[in-house]
């Protein structure tokens, strides 16, 4: 006979509660397995998100044992050592109903941080040489990996006390993008990152670069940003 | 917090690290020489060094303190950024003045 676990799922919206379920425990299982195993054989209104199951996609993070993660990766005999399994939707997030949440304030904050690539060229032009050695290559190599998961924005204290804070993946990628040396939108992006809300909100905590599923350090690219930030505004580059 | 006020208070803390040293080690020497009031206070007196020294001190801890305040007004009370400013900027000149009297009696008595 097989083992089984008991694993409580968020039922509801903003109001709910956890619903216990039994569920067969198999070798190698996921998190994304249990919840999908509840939706195929125990209840079909249950609501989740996920697509590529192999973590490429960012859609499937959900908050397991009090802690946000990309579920289609987290084992269960990773997370469940006391037999003990919750799952609940992220947090700092609206939810839509059971472990789906609403990413739209979460995509919303990217814009708002201008994470988003400004062309300084036409198809026209010359394609741009990058020594993958350079300084700047590098900083953006090293924080360039992010799938949009939204573990971070979960994971981080100040997203959760400060409506107005856009949180670390946003930062994270305007930090990718001031080194990219093909951008022309960093004088913007700087200005945009150093008001209120901006990179100096972030307290360091470190959440996001512990939780990363990427093992990204966006604690590091906020840091850089706060020094890029300031040596911009000593020079008139930016104002408040 | 926005980029000025992090240049203002990262600017102030690094001009108080070596003021809080020479402070403590002030402490750690009058004391263990077991200077009384009186001779602390006759080597303050008309000091310009002195003036200056805890004249500096204490501007620069009424702008660290006073941004770090309206940090955690504006993350944890309900006060909006702009009442938290304020309530900032009168936490500071409040410590400005007490400082600033402080330094007064020690210097010119």
């Amino acid at each position: 006979m097989l083992a089984e676990l008991s694993v409580a799922l968020w039922r509801g919206t903003r109001e709910g509660r956890y619903e216990t379920y039994r569920v067969p425990q198999r070798e190698s299982q996921t998190v994304l397995d249990i919840v999908t195993f509840v939706q195929r054989h125990i209840d079909p209104t249950l609501s989740y998100r996920f697509a590529c199951r192999v973590g490429v996609c960012g859609s499937c993070a959900m908050t397991v044992n009090g802690r946000p993660r990309w579920t289609c990766r987290t084992h269960v005999a990773k997370v469940a050592g006391s037999g003990r399994l919750q799952i609940g939707p992220l947090q700092n997030l609206p939810v839509i109903k059971d472990l789906a949440t609403d990413m739209q304030p979460f995509f919303e904050k990217w814009q708002q941080a201008q994470g988003v690539f400004a062309p300084s060229k036409t198809r026209h032009d010359t394609i741009e040489q990058i020594r993958p050695d350079s300084a700047a290559r590098r900083a953006a190599d090293a924080a360039i990996e992010c799938i949009n998961c939204g573990v971070c924005h979960a994971a981080c204290d100040t997203v959760r006390w400060n409506p107005d804070y856009v949180g670390p993946a946003p930062l994270n990628r305007a930090w990718t993008l001031v080194n990219d040396v093909r951008d022309a939108g960093n004088r913007a992006r700087l200005q945009a990152v150093s008001g209120t809300g901006g990179c100096h909100s972030c307290h360091s905590h470190q959440s996001c670069q512990e939780l990363c599923p990427q093992t990204l350090n966006p604690t590091a690219s906020i840091a850089a940003l706060k020094r890029r930030t300031a040596a911009a505004y000593l020079k008139g580059e930016i104002t408040v | 917090m926005n980029v000025r006020l992090y240049v203002w208070q990262r600017a102030t803390a690094a001009l108080m690290l070596p003021l809080v040293l020479v402070h403590i080690a002030v402490i750690f020497y009058a004391t263990q020489r077991g200077f009384s009031a009186a001779e602390i206070l006759s080597r303050t007196r008309g000091s310009i060094a002195w003036a200056c020294f805890y004249g500096l001190f204490v501007a620069a801890a009424a702008i660290h303190a006073a941004i770090g305040v309206r940090n955690v007004l504006s993350e944890w009370s309900p006060l909006k950024d702009r009442s938290a400013g304020l309530f900032a900027i009168l936490f500071g000149l409040a410590l400005l003045g007490f400082g600033a009297r402080a330094v007064t009696a020690v210097v010119l008595g």
